[in-house]
């Protein structure tokens, strides 16, 4: 019963998070400027991040934990160089 | 049948209630980012996700792994602090593009040398 209710809730939250991708996908593709792809793609890999953790959770294994942990850094990485390249033209100067 | 029945019925109910308000909240966060109209308004609802759904959905997964291992399991800490650190930078770094992005460029074609601020 307590199993059921628990997988019941994570294929709820799977659902939503995905719902939540495609919201951030629709603006990624709509922008209308490039900060605004930029924020869409930053707002999909926290969704992404929080898909992995529901997974992981299904699966009862860390191996997601740690995908979610790179998507994480490489996120930070990515956005910063981006917002970067749009203030300055270059991303190393 | 699956491992989710070895939680007492407590931590299994507080458990899916966390996980479902984490998601709703990020689902929240992106339609607020598709339906807003201007990209000032834009910036704000995914931090919505990028905290209170992100530290929910961690929260539950520590709860989780802690009763099933039967010991306190507490490494999403990690991703929590990371990614609640680093969303300020980089919004304020994207905020900062923009200001600079939607200023008048100057006569010669070339972008006027605005947001260098030393």
């Amino acid at each position: 019963m307590t199993g059921s209710f628990v997988v019941g809730a994570l294929v709820v939250a799977q659902v939503l998070l995905a719902l939540a991708m495609a919201c951030a996908l629709v603006r990624l593709l709509r922008g209308p400027r490039a900060q605004d792809r930029v924020l869409a793609l930053d707002a999909m890999y926290v969704d992404a991040i929080l898909l992995l953790l529901t997974f992981g959770m299904r699966e009862a294994t860390t191996v997601y934990f740690e995908a979610a942990l790179v998507i994480g850094v490489l996120g930070f990485v990515s956005t910063a160089a981006l917002a970067k390249f749009l203030l300055r033209g270059e991303v190393i100067e | 049948m699956n491992h989710f029945a070895e939680l007492p019925p407590l931590v299994g109910v507080i458990v899916g209630v966390l996980v479902v308000l984490g998601a709703a909240l990020a689902l929240l966060g992106s339609v607020g980012l598709l339906r807003l109209s201007t990209f000032y308004e834009r910036i704000h609802p995914p931090t919505m996700g990028t905290t209170l759904g992100l530290g929910l959905i961690l929260l539950a997964s520590m709860l989780t792994f802690s009763t099933l291992e039967s010991r306190p399991v507490i490494h999403e800490i990690v991703i929590a602090v990371f990614v609640v650190v680093t969303t300020p930078v980089t919004y304020m770094l994207l905020v900062r593009a923009a200001i600079h992005r939607e200023q008048p460029r100057r006569d010669d074609g070339a972008i006027d040398a605005g947001g260098r601020n030393e």
